[in-house]
């Protein structure tokens, strides 16, 4: 079995891109970028959420129904977002 | 190190320890489902309202303080990089190091949580809390209300999850202290480690999405 154990230097190169990419975000802000403000910022959670969940939270190492639940989850967020905005941004509504 | 023998550590539904531990792993992942989709609403009723009322939400998220935000995702950054050593050392059955990380992790949470409550104190100083007495640019302040509640109600929820999971740190100190965790047996470890990640990515999306509306405007 043996579960994969990962190397405190990974994890420290981990830590210190998503502390780069706080840094990032918080600065890209600051620019009048138009719409691309929030694509940057939501870029950036985005690769900053996955280095999280594939590092610290070992789903790059681990089995495949963890990765199938992992995917379910997001999913299902992606459709509740999905649906819901395509009625809203559609009907004129607010 | 040794292998498990003792009956605690294996429960008598399992063929061995590995199936024991994929059974945690998964069941842990189901509930983080569970809290992907209760955060989704709110993040949904966020995102609906943000298109809806942009300029009020850009005018409020202005008056919040982007420094103590970015502080505070650097902390809780670093709590999860503690948290993830917190994991490893007990995976190579370091007990000493398992203890310093749990400890560390939960000084950061603490930091998190003091710096949140400072944030609040003030909000309320300058009447930015919803209720009777919310203050703000009358032409703005129905849409303004409604980023401010958000605000209020998806910290809150996450400071929530903060507090619990320093109770469920503590609770692994004990457990640590009392020598139950080895590099054969240590799922709490892993289980609350991956609790504490999910805290940590919430908080990745709501600085941006919070603090980070329109800041070049003035």
């Amino acid at each position: 079995m043996t579960t994969h154990i990962v190397s405190p230097k990974l994890y420290v190169a981990v830590f210190l891109m998503l502390l780069a990419l706080t840094a990032l975000t918080t600065f890209v802000a600051f620019f009048d970028l138009g719409p691309f403000n929030t694509v940057a910022a939501m870029t950036i959670a985005v690769v900053k959420a996955l280095l999280v969940v594939l590092f610290f939270m070992h789903v790059r190492y681990s089995e495949h129904l963890v990765r199938v639940f992992v995917v379910a989850g997001l999913f299902w967020l992606a459709i509740l977002i999905t649906l819901t905005m395509s009625d809203v941004l559609t009907r004129g509504v607010g | 190190m040794s292998e498990i023998t003792t009956g605690s550590a294996l429960a008598h539904q399992f063929d061995d320890a590995q199936q024991q531990q994929q059974a945690a792993t998964l069941g842990m992942w189901v509930f983080l489902c569970t809290e992907v989709m209760m955060f989704g609403g709110l993040f949904t009723g966020y995102v609906v309202y943000r298109n809806a009322y942009f300029a009020g939400f850009a005018a409020a998220s202005h008056r919040l303080d982007v420094t103590l935000g970015a502080i505070n995702t650097a902390v809780l950054i670093t709590s999860s990089f503690t948290m993830a050593m917190a994991v490893h050392s007990a995976q190579t059955g370091k007990r000493t190091a398992l203890t310093g990380f749990l400890l560390a992790t939960m000084l950061l949470g603490g930091v998190f949580l003091s710096i949140k409550g400072t944030e609040y104190a003030s909000k309320f100083h300058e009447h930015l809390v919803p209720g009777p007495d919310f203050e703000f640019d009358p032409l703005l302040r129905r849409q303004a209300y409604v980023f401010i509640s958000f605000y209020f109600a998806m910290t809150g929820l996450h400071a929530l999850h903060m507090v619990v999971g320093l109770g469920l740190l503590g609770w692994l100190v004990v457990g640590t202290v009392r020598k139950r965790f080895t590099a054969a047996y240590h799922t709490p470890v892993e289980i609350v480690g991956l609790y504490w990640h999910f805290v940590d990515i919430v908080w990745i999306f709501l600085f941006p999405l919070l603090y980070l509306i329109e800041r070049h405007h003035r």
